[in-house]
């Protein structure tokens, strides 16, 4: 998978859990904490349906590195999502 | 023949727009069916029943707005024959007179964007709303998308007078806490507590499960909130008409965050009768749909007490206001590292700041001592929770 198609799957599992957040655009670099005042449950929420969507097993100590679009688009290909 | 009247929806709203009827005269009714869908300031609810029997009559179009209290329907026992008035004699049921009361004018049609291809996302609908500005005069995004960023880069040329315009959502809350800090003589007490223990455990146990099934902190808090108020039952109920009325089960409002700004404190029922997976899954789905979906009106009138979190990265405490008729509300700072001393030394530990306010109506602060101090220990032994 290419970085976009990648960035791709992070922004609809992101829509998926704040359905109010659909067609925003989303910074890269920026923690969707800070965009969009996202909380723990909305995050938590995330993470778990990456995890559905990837079938990765991300354990809590991962979640700061999922914080931001880039940083989730750089753990799906460290963890070898989509080779 | 009962008349269903629009129910209380929380003291902040007092009236919703009638958009949805799920029932249709003759549908056989249980307690707890969901029969219509009104929308408020707070988004749409549902509006449940509360006796079985025969849905009668329909007496709100879609569309009309129902203050609370409002007759909305009429509801006959299952052996009852339709149509008749309560202690009316067989009358043919044509010739009964719909006693319908006096309604409110459908109110004017919103006027709506301008019907161009141009896609404007909910959260950016909300801001817009929350800023005052008038959606069409705001310019989309290169995408064609009107989002967060574009409304609050239109602000300085939509806002049409000085000062900061208040939605609806802002005035119910207005409301209700101008009658909390009017009505309710508050007083506080705060307990800064270690939850070193308690976070230790936490991950702990979410190392063992997996991704779906783990925790977050709020359900433990939540959890051991609900065990110290089972003994602490001033802390608990409805102060109406004078008298404080102590409630037989735990329902508490959960205070969550509407993007884009506002607030709402839907709550889990009979809380202290679900363990902490059970929980966690009625938190979710409460927070799911506070975000998306629809509350019941059950959620928002039946809360007995208040929990607020406000969670990672927010505040060190929180002294919140009492939501009426409400006689307490427990809130909880941010957990940081601080230095905390424990045998005579200094270290450093996760701490967390209890906040509760009470009702002198009806307690003193003593007793919400007593409840922080219940509170500490129950969480200091996490894996009893």
């Amino acid at each position: 998978m290419t970085d976009a198609e990648l960035a791709e799957l992070v922004k609809s599992a992101l829509f998926k859990v704040a359905p109010d957040l659909e067609g925003e655009e989303i910074a890269a670099e920026q923690r969707f904490r800070d965009q969009f005042e996202v909380d723990s449950m909305d995050l938590f929420n995330f993470v778990i349906e990456l995890h559905r969507a990837t079938g990765i097993d991300i354990p809590e100590r991962d979640y700061p590195r999922l914080e931001t679009l880039a940083g989730c688009v750089a753990y799906l290909k460290a963890k070898g999502f989509g080779k | 023949m009962i008349e269903f009247r629009m129910p209380s929806l929380g003291a902040d709203m007092e009236a919703g727009k009638l958009v949805e009827w799920l029932k249709k005269p003759g549908d056989l009714l249980s307690r707890g069916d969901v029969i219509a869908v009104v929308e408020t300031q707070k988004g749409a609810i549902e509006i449940e029943v509360f006796n079985d029997g025969v849905l009668d009559e329909i007496l709100t179009k879609t569309g009309e707005n129902v203050p609370v209290g409002h007759v909305i329907a009429t509801i006959r026992g299952k052996d009852e024959a339709p149509g008749l008035a309560p202690g009316a004699a067989v009358a043919p049921v044509a010739a009964t007179p719909a006693k319908v009361p006096p309604k409110e004018a459908l109110p004017p049609p919103r006027p709506e964007a301008p019907a161009v291809q141009v896609q404007i996302t909910p959260a950016a609908r909300r801001r817009a709303l929350e800023l005052g500005i008038d959606l069409a005069t705001v310019k989309p995004g290169p995408r064609g998308i009107v989002g967060i960023d574009q409304v609050e880069a239109a602000q300085p040329l939509a806002k049409e007078r000085p000062g900061i315009v208040f939605d609806e959502m802002r005035k119910a809350i207005a409301a209700a806490m101008t009658r909390s800090h009017r009505e309710i003589p508050h007083y506080y007490v705060t307990s800064t507590l270690d939850v070193s223990p308690l976070m230790s455990w936490l991950e702990e146990e979410n190392v063992r499960r997996p991704v779906p099934a783990r925790l977050i902190y709020a359900v433990p808090l939540i959890r051991a909130a609900a065990l110290a108020l089972k003994s602490a039952s001033e802390l608990n109920g409805h102060y109406e008409g004078g008298a404080f009325e102590p409630a037989g089960h735990i329902n508490m409002g959960i205070a969550v965050a509407m993007r884009g700004g506002g607030l709402i404190a839907p709550a889990i029922l009979e809380v202290e009768t679900l363990g902490m997976d059970h929980l966690m899954e009625r938190l979710r789905d409460l927070v799911a749909r506070v975000r998306g979906g629809r509350l019941r009106s059950s959620e928002l009138s039946q809360g007995t007490v208040t929990f607020s979190n406000l969670g990672d990265e927010t505040a060190d405490a929180i002294l919140p206001l009492i939501y009426p008729p409400q006689v307490a509300i427990i809130g909880c700072g941010q957990i940081a590292e601080r230095p905390w001393v424990d045998d005579g030394k200094v270290i450093v530990r996760r701490t967390l700041t209890v906040s509760v306010a009470g009702d002198h109506r009806v307690s003193d602060g003593r007793r919400a001592a007593q409840f922080l101090t219940h509170f500490q220990q129950l969480l200091h032994n996490p894996e009893k929770l």
